[in-house]
């Protein structure tokens, strides 16, 4: 088992296991830090498929700015786990038991189909650099990225006139 | 005269039904008469014009195709008329008879207020439509089209005086009694075409001989079976006698001379099939011979006037179906005319009376009419001496025919019969002194209110009168004189040759007279015995059981009707209980689940997001499991 | 490493994601799950994206870039779906001062 490989199963228990600690925290805080344990696993996952460019960005915008916006909303409302909110015992156990049958169908059904010899390559190619993805945003995809924009100017606007006081 | 243009026939009492329905507020009562009748004529003579073509000798029946009717598959139905010797001589029967009771409804239905008259009138003339449909057509189709107006007629007509529920009922039994026979013409109708393919006269009887007897005699059976309900036969004969509710001229008509002659006219038509059939032969020959004598013995006590000559005709209709199983054709032919001629006198007659009296019925309220009514009572003399089959009158010739096939089949046929007919002398001359002769024995005030009835009543007597004399010559037998029977050389061509087994002259001379005596011994007998000492008190013995027409109703009653009635009430209960239960239960388990359903829009987002999560999952298993 | 340890993986942060939205009532807890959801969609893209690199680089050198640059449109709408996802949960805040979302049954009616 090479470096990559350890690094791959070390990733990946780390990922499952922060998503599954963000669920079950009752603290609203340890929720968010657990969540950006997990962003960075995923980070750390790209740069083993070679996109460095996709982990940097999902570290500075995931990480970094989306999670510090959760971080000063949960501040700003000054929650903590004594007010957190719980649903009772048979909604709870009948969501696990629904996101459960759901993995186990996707599982069951992903079991059947012949994926072994297809390879995620790791360690060669150049996709991921920042150069080549520009080249192809600002080429084949100038138009969905001009369009982006005006997503996030109507975005920006609607959260000025929610947040705004009547 | 065109034989193309016999169309003309039927459609003028059509156009007659539909003016006189159609504008029956409008119309006044003489208006409608004159339509009414007129029509009637007009067919009548239309009718004499035809039958002047077709009596010239070497006639052939001719078809008369008007229109496709229907066109499936193989079979082709075509709305054709056949034209020939037979069809000719009930268009006669049909339009001047019924031209006659039509001319005297005219006098007698007068106090009927003006839409109600011409609600008579139309249903009139729609039957004579239908009837003249039922004897023109050229294949069992029109004529089933003929046979089941008829019938519709004939329950509209029973019922004319609906306000009155035991009318009603007689009109739905009538009607329900002539289904129950229209059943069994239908089904052989659908046999004809599964074996035949075709049901036009002439390409059934020309394929009759290569079909297996078995399916044969199913269908000879079967269309017997028809004419016993539309003839009065035994078992479905009950409903005539009932038929009497109608107004006495309808009875003349329809439940005398025309309608209920269909049957005969029918097994007539179809000879060719019968002849191939002896068991089916064998069966109408007993059938009728036991209509005739159970009606007979039944009429011997009857006390209303109309039911003796009801029962009579169950009778006569007995003996024509006597003449058609013993293969006499043309002696049942023969006997329908005569029959028309003298039945419609005497229900006529009848009528007359019943309005000098004022509606009464029963003979026993009459006697000594002689005095006030002679033309009635004359007339009615006459169609007495008819029916009771004293030489020279017409019933005497066309009985004596169909009594001499039958004693050439078996002399025990000929016995029943000729016993039969003495009953029927017997009972009609006792209706004749009872009614005729002796003391009134009326109300005061019927005895001021009595009278000759008008000219419109007196002239169709007359008339009638006259036919019923003189019909008998048409059919004068070989034994007395060589090739005098017109009728049968006329009849011919459709009849083909005689079908009976020649019975030595003398022997056939000597079996007339003896019924010619018999006859007339036991119609003096009667007159004497009830001349002055009519039958006054109620019947005893033997004779109630008679008087209560042997209680076939009362059977019926108990052995169909009452486990029909029964059968239907557990089915009210299973529709009740069971079927709206079902029902019901549907409309309820809708609601109990739709309030259940209702539950789950509880406006908690987590609960639509819980089912949208378990949707998604079971899209994804029918999607990646079930499909394969 | 075989595309079927990735999708996995993925697979099973997308369920845990489910199952948290399912489970929490905190509608900011929600929220982090929904990118969670996410976020496990966009390894999987990276993933393919490697996997046809693989199997067509030798003949187009940038085979796979698409699903890349999905993963870049993805955050881009994430974030624009935070900003307004936010400000709408601050609003509820402050009309119940709670951020329960069982207080939001509105739909019922």
């Amino acid at each position: 088992m090479g470096i990559t490989q350890v690094l791959f199963w070390f990733l990946s228990i780390l990922a499952i296991l922060g998503a599954i600690l963000v669920v079950i925290s009752k603290n609203p805080v340890h929720s968010v830090l657990w969540l950006i344990v997990v962003f960075v696993a995923i980070s750390g996952h790209y740069i083993l498929l070679d996109a460095q460019f996709l982990a940097i960005v999902n570290l500075i915008v995931y990480a970094g700015a989306i999670m510090v916006l959760f971080l000063f909303v949960f501040m700003l409302m000054n929650l903590n786990a004594e007010t957190e909110p719980q649903k009772n015992r048979w909604l709870k156990i009948a969501g696990v038991v629904a996101g459960g049958s759901l993995l186990l169908v996707l599982v069951a059904a992903l079991k059947q189909a012949d994926l072994k010899t297809k390879i995620a390559e790791m360690n060669r190619g150049d996709i991921g650099l920042i150069h080549n993805l520009g080249l192809t945003l600002f080429q084949d995809y100038v138009v969905p990225f001009e369009i982006s924009s005006v997503l996030f100017l109507s975005a920006m606007v609607g959260v000025v006139v929610i947040g705004k006081k009547e | 005269m065109n034989i193309q243009l016999v169309w003309l026939v039927p459609v003028l009492p059509l156009v007659g039904f539909l003016i006189n329905g159609l504008f029956r507020n409008s119309l006044s009562k003489g208006l409608t008469g004159i339509i009414g009748s007129g029509t009637i004529l007009l067919a009548f003579v239309i009718s004499l014009l035809i039958f002047g073509q077709v009596r010239q000798e070497g006639f052939e029946g001719t078809v008369v195709t008007l229109f496709d009717f229907i066109s499936v598959g193989k079979l082709h139905i075509p709305f054709a008329f056949q034209v020939d010797q037979l069809s000719t001589l009930f268009l006669l029967i049909i339009t001047g008879v019924g031209f006659l009771i039509h001319l005297y409804s005219t006098s007698y239905m007068h106090e009927e207020e003006a839409p109600h008259f011409a609600r008579y009138f139309a249903y009139l003339n729609l039957f004579v439509f239908s009837m003249l449909l039922l004897v023109l057509g050229a294949n069992f189709i029109i004529l089933f089209i003929g046979w089941e107006g008829v019938g519709l007629c004939s329950y509209l007509l029973i019922g004319y005086w609906f306000k009155n529920l035991d009318y009603g009922n007689a009109a739905k039994k009538a009607f329900i009694m002539n289904r129950i026979g229209d059943l069994g013409f239908l089904i052989a109708v659908f046999l004809m075409i599964n074996q035949f393919g075709s049901v036009t006269f002439s390409e059934v009887f020309a394929k009759a001989s290569t079909a297996k007897i078995g399916v044969l005699t199913a269908i000879t059976m079967l269309l017997f079976v028809g004419a016993t309900g539309k003839s009065a036969q035994i078992p479905l004969y009950t409903w005539l006698p009932d038929a009497m509710a109608g107004p006495t001229p309808v009875s003349a008509l329809i439940h005398a001379a025309t309608m209920v002659t269909a049957g005969i006219y029918m097994i007539a038509r179809s000879h060719v099939l019968y002849d191939l059939t002896p068991v089916t032969q064998g069966v109408v020959a007993v059938i009728g011979l036991l209509t005739a004598l159970l009606a007979a013995t039944i009429a011997l006590k009857q006390n209303d006037i109309k039911k003796v000559l009801a029962y009579s005709t169950v009778s006569q209709l007995g003996y024509m179906f006597l003449g058609l199983g013993v293969g006499s054709y043309t002696g049942a032919v023969f006997h329908v005319m005569t029959h028309a001629f003298f039945k419609a006198l005497l229900f006529l007659g009848a009528g007359s009376v019943i309005h000098a009296m004022g509606g009464e019925q029963d003979m026993r309220k009459m006697g000594g009419l002689r005095k006030w009514m002679p033309v009635t009572s004359m007339t009615f003399l006459l169609g007495c001496l008819a029916i009771a089959g004293i030489p020279p009158f017409s019933g005497f010739f066309s009985k004596d025919e169909i009594l001499s096939a039958a004693y050439s089949k078996n002399p025990v046929y000929y016995g029943v019969g000729l016993f039969t007919a003495l009953l029927t002398a017997f009972y009609m001359f006792r209706l004749f002194a009872t009614t005729f002769s002796g003391k009134f024995r009326g109300t005061h005030e019927q005895e001021h209110h009595l009278h000759e009835s008008p000219s419109a009543i007196t002239i169709p007597l007359i008339v009638l009168a006259i036919l019923a004399v003189v019909a008998g010559f048409l059919g004068i037998p070989a034994a007395l004189a060589p090739n005098a029977h017109w009728l049968e050389r006329y009849l011919e061509p459709v009849m083909g040759e005689s079908h009976v087994a020649e019975v030595a002259h003398g022997t056939e001379i000597g079996l007339m007279a003896l019924a010619a005596i018999l006859a007339t011994v036991v119609s003096l007998m009667a007159w004497f015995r009830f001349k002055s000492k009519p039958e006054l008190g109620e019947p005893s013995g033997f004779g109630k059981v008679l008087a209560n027409k042997w209680y076939v109703d009362e059977l019926y009653n108990a052995i169909i009707v009452k486990p029909l009635d029964l059968l239907a009430q557990l089915l009210v209960w299973v529709e009740k209980n069971i079927i709206d239960a079902i029902v019901n239960g549907v409309g309820r388990l809708v609601q109990y689940s739709s309030r259940q359903l209702r539950l789950l829009q509880s406006g908690q987002v987590g609960g639509y997001v819980l089912l949208m999560v378990v949707g998604i999952l079971v899209l994804f298993l029918v999607e990646l499991f079930v499909k394969k | 490493m075989p595309i079927n340890y990735y999708i996995f993986l993925s697979v099973a942060l997308f369920c845990i994601g489910v199952a948290g939205v399912l489970t929490r009532r905190n509608a900011i807890i929600i929220f982090m799950c929904v990118e969670l959801m996410l976020n496990a969609v966009n390894l999987l893209l990276v993933a393919f994206s490697k996997m046809h690199y693989h199997a067509l680089s030798a003949t187009a050198p940038h085979a796979g870039i698409d699903g890349q640059l999905f993963v870049f449109f993805i955050m881009v709408v994430a974030a624009a779906e935070v900003s307004v996802g936010l400000a709408i949960i601050v609003m509820m805040y402050r009309n119940t001062h709670s951020i329960d979302v069982n207080f939001l049954n509105r739909l019922k009616h």
